[in-house]
């Protein structure tokens, strides 16, 4: 039982980062239609944009007892990348988004293709292909409760989700942006006729997923402990997969596709085998798609001629 | 209340007639024309070995396996209009299911024909059609539960198959798991590829395609390419065509896979991974989506350059990536779009004729 728990422990935390990047996906998705492939690359420029303000703030002490920062100091470094990655997700929708958005669909699938690999490939150039050991922002506590063992970076792991979601939550159903943005994926003609100004929401919307998914990244860093300039690919597929699981373009849905995805990748590593950890996400996808097309919140929509 | 109502979008630009379908085909005169064309390809591969250096040769033998992914990939991406970016597992069910079959049917083929040019010919031709097989049943088996899905979502249900195919080549003990597979032999996989079968594939898959491209079958797929409810309203079995243009596809990938396999002493789950799949997207965007010889060209033009960029060594994928989000956005419908290259030429062969005639009316 409590192996049991300490892997409902562990998916949860996992699935919360997943849910953070999801929620770039289905933003993007529910207002553009647009699958934005390069958004798991976003994911990973966000962990190194942590790894290197962290380094820049004099943290390189890899050992986990007593090298952590202050809480402001990780806060700082949480910042610091939510706000450069912003701006990276900003600049990828003006300059190759931005041009194909009233092409047809698969134009800005396969653009969005283009920028990820040229992410992946850059990243190899720039920060070298070596994995890296990720810096102790957070100096790991850990204890037991009930035969359970928790840590305090899964505490904050799924605290800081939490945290960012219910901000997001408040941000999309309280301010203008974020009723523009409903607008805008409701009926994107219909909101311009009204006044918002669809590039300014679009850009919003580019700046506030890259920036939810560069925390996702330091969260990420933190408990896997190594980041490489790949591994966006995989984690960025198995969040779409949790958005899509979710009823893509639907909020509440990212978050419990994202924990449901966890949920089942510990599961299967624990219970089945670790080798079909990878390929659990894609058969539940697959599965979903056949009953339930939509996802589990998504709603039907008829297909007009 | 004459108009037509708003929502009326702009008509598709209008598909060319069919050709007049021949007589009745010749069979004598066509078999001619096969053997005289595999006799050409023999002569043509003696005169390659001959000219080339073995890295020239590996490149071509590359750049035909490319081809044979491109035109089979652009059945159902161009043709048709759905979008797979999941082939690299149809490739990896083709190349192992025939390096496994090549390397269990070579001693039983040297038992019946003995050890020489008839008998690898034969394991190897078995070998490719196996993978083939395999690969289309597979593609029918994916493409029955998926192709209801339409545009992206179609692409996602794709990936994941492929990445599933991956996973299990990845935990298939029997076939060296992630290690890879290398046959019975300490020398690896028998090296049955060379030129004379990679372009008689790559002619076998491109005729294949074309006759399939311009046939009411193909007709039918461009239907549902350019607006899918409209060609169901007019009685097109939509998910069958689609079904069946899938799998054709994949059993394309299929002999590319194996062609690819027995190229070298192994195959890994690796070869295989998603790049694959966006290298053959890369092809067929760069050539044209819809277009048979662009599909050609884009194989052979990704093949090439890759090998050409070498020297830039960390450099080309990031400039092959830029050169894909370049395409897209100055020219989305590739280089020589839906048109093909005999028609093309056609067209620049009437010009020069028209211009020809008309500077020579103003002479007068």
């Amino acid at each position: 039982m409590s192996e049991f728990l300490q892997q409902v422990v562990n998916g949860l935390s996992l699935g919360s980062i997943y849910a953070l990047i999801a929620l770039g996906y289905t933003m993007v998705y529910g207002i553009l239609k647009l699958i934005n492939f390069a958004h798991g690359e976003v994911f990973m420029v966000g962990a190194y944009a942590g790894y290197y303000s962290a380094g820049w703030l004099g943290v390189n002490g890899y050992e986990a007892s007593g090298a952590g920062f202050p809480l402001l100091l990780a806060l700082v470094v949480l910042c610091f990348a939510m706000g450069s990655v912003a701006l990276l997700g900003v600049t990828i929708e003006a300059l190759a988004y931005r041009p194909v958005r009233s092409a047809p669909r698969l134009t800005p699938l396969i653009t969005a293709i283009g920028v990820s690999l040229f992410l992946q490939n850059a990243a190899m150039l720039v920060f070298s292909p070596n994995p890296r050991r990720y810096p102790a922002i957070l100096s790991e506590v850990r204890f037991e409760v009930g035969g359970v063992i928790l840590t305090n970076i899964k505490l904050a792991i799924f605290g800081v989700a939490m945290v960012l979601m219910l901000g997001l939550y408040l941000l999309v159903h309280r301010t203008w942006t974020g009723r523009a943005m409903r607008a805008l994926s409701m009926n994107a003609d219909a909101a311009r006729l009204m006044g918002i100004d669809v590039n300014a929401t679009i850009r919003a919307t580019f700046a506030i997923g890259s920036a939810l998914a560069a925390a996702g990244g330091i969260l990420f860093g933190l408990d896997q402990i190594t980041i490489n300039p790949l591994m966006g690919v995989l984690t960025g597929l198995k969040a779409f997969v949790a958005a899509v699981l979710g009823g893509i373009g639907n909020i509440p849905g990212a978050l419990i596709g994202g924990l449901l995805i966890g949920l089942a990748e510990q599961l299967t590593a624990g219970y089945l085998s670790p080798d079909y950890r990878d390929a659990i996400t894609f058969v539940i996808l697959i599965l979903m798609l056949l009953v339930k097309p939509e996802g589990l919140l998504g709603i039907v929509r008829q297909e007009k001629v | 209340m004459s108009d037509a109502g708003p929502g009326l979008a702009a008509p598709p630009p209008p598909i060319p007639p069919l050709p007049d379908p021949p007589a009745r085909p010749r069979w004598g005169l066509r078999a001619l024309v096969a053997l005289g064309m595999i006799g050409g390809l023999a002569l043509l591969r003696l005169g390659l070995e001959a000219v080339l250096i073995e890295y020239a040769q590996r490149i071509m033998m590359l750049a035909g396996i490319n081809v044979i992914l491109a035109v089979s990939l652009n059945l159902i991406n161009g043709t048709t209009g759905q979008f797979s970016i999941g082939h690299a597992g149809f490739m990896a069910i083709g190349a192992y299911a025939a390096a496994f079959l090549g390397t269990h049917l070579a001693p039983a083929a040297a038992a019946l024909f003995g050890s020489g040019m008839l008998a690898d010919a034969v394991t190897f031709n078995l070998a490719l059609v196996f993978g083939a097989l395999l690969a289309g049943l597979s593609g029918l088996c994916v493409g029955l539960p998926s192709l209801r899905l339409r545009g992206d979502y179609l692409a996602i249900v794709t990936l994941g198959f492929g990445e599933i195919i991956r996973i299990s080549f990845n935990n298939a003990q029997f076939l060296g798991a992630a290690t890879g597979y290398f046959g019975d032999s300490p020398a690896g996989l028998p090296a049955y590829t060379n030129l004379f079968w990679v372009l008689l594939w790559v002619v076998i898959v491109i005729i294949v395609t074309w006759n399939i491209t311009f046939s009411q079958t193909g007709r039918s797929l461009a239907a549902i390419r350019e607006d899918e409810i409209a060609a169901e309203a007019m009685a097109t079995p939509t998910t069958r065509l689609k079904v069946l243009a899938f799998s054709f596809s994949a059993a394309g990938a299929g002999i590319a896979g194996g062609l690819f396999a027995h190229m070298q002493a192994g195959i890994r789950p690796e070869d295989f991974k998603f790049d694959k799949s966006i290298d053959m997207i890369v092809m067929i965007i760069v050539g044209g989506l819809g277009s048979v010889s662009g599909a050609a060209f884009g194989g052979v033009f990704v093949a090439v350059s890759l090998e050409l960029m070498r020297d830039l060594h960390e450099y080309r994928l990031v400039l092959y990536a830029l050169l894909l989000i370049v395409i897209m956005l100055v020219r989305p419908e590739g280089i020589l779009g839906t048109r093909e290259l005999p028609s093309i030429v056609r067209g620049l062969w009437q010009r020069a004729g028209a211009r020809g005639a008309s500077s020579g009316g103003a002479e007068r």
